[in-house]
């Protein structure tokens, strides 16, 4: 099957029901996304089908159809996720930094639907993104500093 | 001690030298150093970037960023001109390379600024004698060494530095710290700009040629071995290559027993590992339940401690003379680490050599255990420390380097072994539960004059399990004159291991919480009645012990919390400050929370106000603040809502659906105000966590006046 991963048009053998965070992972050897709970708890393997952030081990492969995959690799195609990995490494974001792909994908989900969110905008878009070493006020703070730049 | 070093033992490290590392003859190795290597860890070649080695394992704790900072700092170089260059695993070059117990700072601070200051000294001296002035009149700035109005790159006296003495690393000239530009600026991590651009390789990302996914399935309960399996089906799986039954060693906490299942792909195992059926053996493990180890901790209250473990002057003639005596029960169960990486590792082993690809903690130590499992020298083991997503302590252990260089030696082929977070959490080597059975003794005036504590463990043979232990001087012995404390060991066959702040984590709570109820019973301040209990500055403990520690550090750093948090100052009602302090891992913290509790019984976190003393210098404030906003959160989630459980002599928790973390919208503000007095440079992964538990639940007393005294804290005894 052909995917569209980072604007361009991959051919992938896989099972259809492999979850695309595998297909990626192992397939492709795209290891940006990473693997944290494979069931939908952590979202460490958060990416992006038309913008809107999923999580990948819970998105088969054959589901994604013609959908525009985008993954950490491609994060910095965007406007948005040039000034969030900016952001995120001006105010030192990341301690072991594993969930912080998944963190930006949904900030920039957040961020381009939601140029200036509030506390609460960002408490509902990143709810479902653990970071196990709880680097949550920086994550907030970069996110606050990538609106405003 | 020599340590007057020459070029050669310059270069590499092993041995402590006055408590710092150094020294280690590695001749081979130094005849092969490249040019322009000054030591083990700065090479500077005669054109590009000057490369500063990062030895230590690197598991969000900053490290590879801080001491090369330190290196950068003392050699006079460029920080946003220099490389960051991650090294191998080999103790016989670096010494120690452990991310355990915030020692990398105490062990390796002073020792790094010479080895920047020593490589500093050589090109001076190279740079001396081809200008040919005096070395006095040469100073260097950013990596340039500079003579009235001359000024040339490090790199052009590189060369001609490399062939000279290395300086006596003892008396090698350091910075007065009050010129210090690098440390103790704000520098994000080496690694951030990867990391955002999912370019940085973790442990879980490596990739070797003819690499194959490795799942290894193993019985909840420990001990039980693979008696039989349905391998055919097994195999006969989609894109499923092998599958085999790996029979273990017999020692505790040995090879374990499972079923290696081979595929394409980490989800082919995993689906095929769906399918396996297996009889196991019986396990002596069998009997373990949470309900049975509670029963037996109960049935120990009253009796006496079955192993005696310190005790000074008279409790029960204290106790008799006792104006009033306050007696509770403290728990706290087992908790895992659930770092955010999921275990694994990946390994080649091609006859008697063995490469590893591990996010480890402690590399040494697997080193070691897969060299006898596989029977080759431990030289022909190369270790590459993988980038870690998380340790918390679990990756201490190396349980998972010795399955996956058995199961590749086995398979014949390149392994990658991903452990599933089902089995992150059933295998994990736990925080030890514990019971603490507490007594003490107030006089007419309500000081403390005796403390009696039976503390219920787990453990085997009459010995306490690992991380399972309590030191015989720690706070409050030395402190209360008539003291005792004395273990019940329950049995346990299950992996433990060294949680952030091992054992400090629960006796945090135990002894914070404690203190709050005497303070309370003398009709005392909770933070006057802890100074008078810390009594005038002075140091208490064995040195050979965790400690020793000041009581005037201590003293400070609650003075500090209690005024940052305006302790004292009205609240409404169902609102509490409470406070706590806690000494660990050479690292003084105190805590204040303001918590909140609803008629429903939830409890919010206002604000946390954190005062800490880790000696005289904070080396990269940017880590520095990451670190302990992490451990208090880190602590925070635990005593809300984290309990592993066990049935049948296996552990029921599954994934984060049964381990809560916390989340965006749960993260209370916190404050921290490091105090800096002139005392050595102490680490900082471990110290911000234990005081966290009790000054919330000391919070959760002042706000409702019920005393919580088991984690996880139980918030439906808090209905209004």
């Amino acid at each position: 099957m052909k995917l569209n991963i980072n604007g361009k048009s991959v051919d992938v053998t896989a099972d259809p029901d492999m979850p695309l965070l595998w297909a990626l992972r192992d397939v492709l050897g795209l290891t940006g996304t990473k693997f944290g709970c494979g069931a939908g708890f952590c979202g460490a393997c958060t990416v992006q089908l038309d913008g809107e952030p999923v999580r990948g081990c819970q998105t088969p492969v054959s589901a994604v159809g013609t959908a525009k995959i985008t993954t950490i690799e491609g994060l910095s195609a965007s406007a948005w996720g040039r000034k969030l990995q900016d952001a995120w490494v001006a105010l030192d974001v990341p301690q072991c930094g594993y969930c912080q792909a998944g963190q930006l994908l949904a900030a920039e989900a957040l961020l381009r639907t939601t140029p200036k969110p509030t506390d609460a905008d960002i408490d509902a878009a990143m709810s479902g993104n653990i970071c196990r070493c709880a680097t949550y006020t920086r994550i907030r703070a970069a996110i606050k500093q990538a609106a405003a730049a | 001690m020599n340590i007057q070093l020459s070029r050669r033992n310059f270069l590499f490290a092993s041995a402590a030298v006055g408590g710092g590392l150094y020294l280690g003859l590695s001749p081979e190795r130094a005849d092969a150093a490249e040019a322009g290597q000054l030591n083990a860890w700065v090479v500077i070649p005669a054109t590009g970037r000057i490369r500063i080695m990062a030895s230590n394992p690197e598991v969000g704790q900053g490290i590879r960023t801080s001491l090369p900072m330190v290196i950068c700092e003392e050699l006079d170089a460029d920080w946003a001109a220099v490389e960051i260059v991650p090294t191998l695993a080999d103790a016989k070059i670096y010494g120690r390379q452990v991310a355990g117990g915030s020692q990398a700072m105490p062990t390796q601070y002073e020792p790094m600024r010479r080895v920047g200051a020593g490589a500093r000294t050589m090109i001076l001296a190279a740079a001396a004698a081809a200008w040919n002035v005096p070395v006095a009149e040469l100073s260097t700035d950013k990596g340039h060494v500079i003579h009235g109005t001359k000024r040339a790159p490090y790199g052009q006296f590189a060369a001609a530095a490399a062939a000279l003495p290395a300086p006596d690393m003892a008396s090698v000239a350091v910075k007065d710290p009050k010129t210090f530009r690098l440390i103790g600026s704000f520098q994000p991590g080496v690694n951030n700009r990867a990391i955002v651009a999912g370019s940085q390789d973790y442990g879980i990302d490596a990739v070797v040629p003819g690499m194959i996914h490795a799942a290894f399935h193993k019985s909840g309960v420990q001990g039980a071995k693979v008696k039989s399996a349905n391998l055919a089906a097994i195999k006969a799986m989609g894109g499923v290559k092998d599958a085999f039954i790996v029979a273990g060693t017999e020692e505790y906490e040995g090879l374990a027993s499972g079923v290696a299942i081979l595929a394409d792909t980490t989800w082919h195992a995993e689906r095929a590992r769906a399918a396996l059926k297996v009889e196991w053996s019986d396990s002596p493990a069998a009997f373990q339940s949470t309900a049975t180890w509670a029963k037996l901790a109960a049935e120990a209250k009253g009796k006496p401690a079955v192993m005696p473990i310190h005790a000074t002057g008279d409790v029960s003639a204290a106790m008799a003379k006792a104006t009033k005596r306050v007696a509770a029960d403290y728990a706290y169960p087992f908790i895992p680490h659930v770092p955010m990486e999921p275990i694994n590792c990946t390994a080649r082993v091609d006859g008697d050599k063995v490469e590893i690809w591990a996010p480890t903690q402690n590399p040494e130590p697997g080193r070691a255990a897969v060299a006898k499992l596989l029977g080759v020298p431990p030289e022909n083991v190369t270790i590459h420390m993988m980038r870690v997503g998380g340790g918390f302590g679990r990756r201490l252990q190396n349980d998972y380097m010795v399955e996956a260089a058995a199961i590749a030696k086995q398979a014949g082929r390149p392994v990658k072994l991903t452990w599933t977070r089902e089995d992150d959490i059933t295998q994990d080597f736990l925080r030890p539960g514990g019971w603490h059975y507490l007594e003490a003794g107030l006089d007419a005036q309500g000081r403390c004059i005796a403390w009696d504590n039976h503390f219920i463990s787990y453990g085997r043979d009459g010995k306490f399990a690992r991380a399972a232990g309590i030191g015989p001087t720690d706070f409050p012995a030395g402190i209360i004159e008539d003291f005792r404390l004395g273990a019940t060991v329950l049995p346990l066959i299950h992996t433990t291991g060294f949680l952030r702040a091992p054992s400090n984590n629960a006796f945090g709570f135990v002894t914070q919480c404690f203190i709050d109820e005497l303070a309370h019973a003398a009709g005392k301040d909770q933070v006057q009645f802890r100074r008078d209990f810390l009594g005038a500055p002075r140091i208490i403990g064995d040195p050979k012990s965790r400690g020793p520690y000041n009581t005037g550090r201590m003293r400070a750093v609650l003075d500090k919390a209690a005024a940052m948090a305006g302790w004292g100052r009205k609240l409404p009602k169902r609102t509490g400050l409470g406070v706590a302090f806690h000494f660990s891992h050479l690292g003084y913290f105190a805590n204040v929370i303001e918590a909140s509790v609803a008629a429903d019984g939830t409890v919010k976190v206002h604000k946390v106000w954190v005062a800490g003393d880790i000696g005289r210098q904070i080396v990269n404030p940017a880590g520095a603040l990451n670190q302990v906003q992490g451990s208090i959160l880190d602590a925070l989630g635990a005593c809300m809502g984290h309990e592993i459980t066990f049935a049948d002599g296996a552990i029921e928790q599954r994934n984060f659906g049964d381990v809560p973390m916390l989340r965006n919208e749960q993260i209370p503000p916190i404050e921290v105000a490091f105090l800096t007095p002139d005392y050595p440079v102490t680490g900082l992964g471990e110290p911000a966590y234990p005081a966290v538990a009790p000054a919330l639940a000391n919070a959760i007393f002042a706000a409702t006046g019920v005393r919580l005294r088991k984690l996880p804290l139980d918030v439906s005894q808090l209905k209004a």
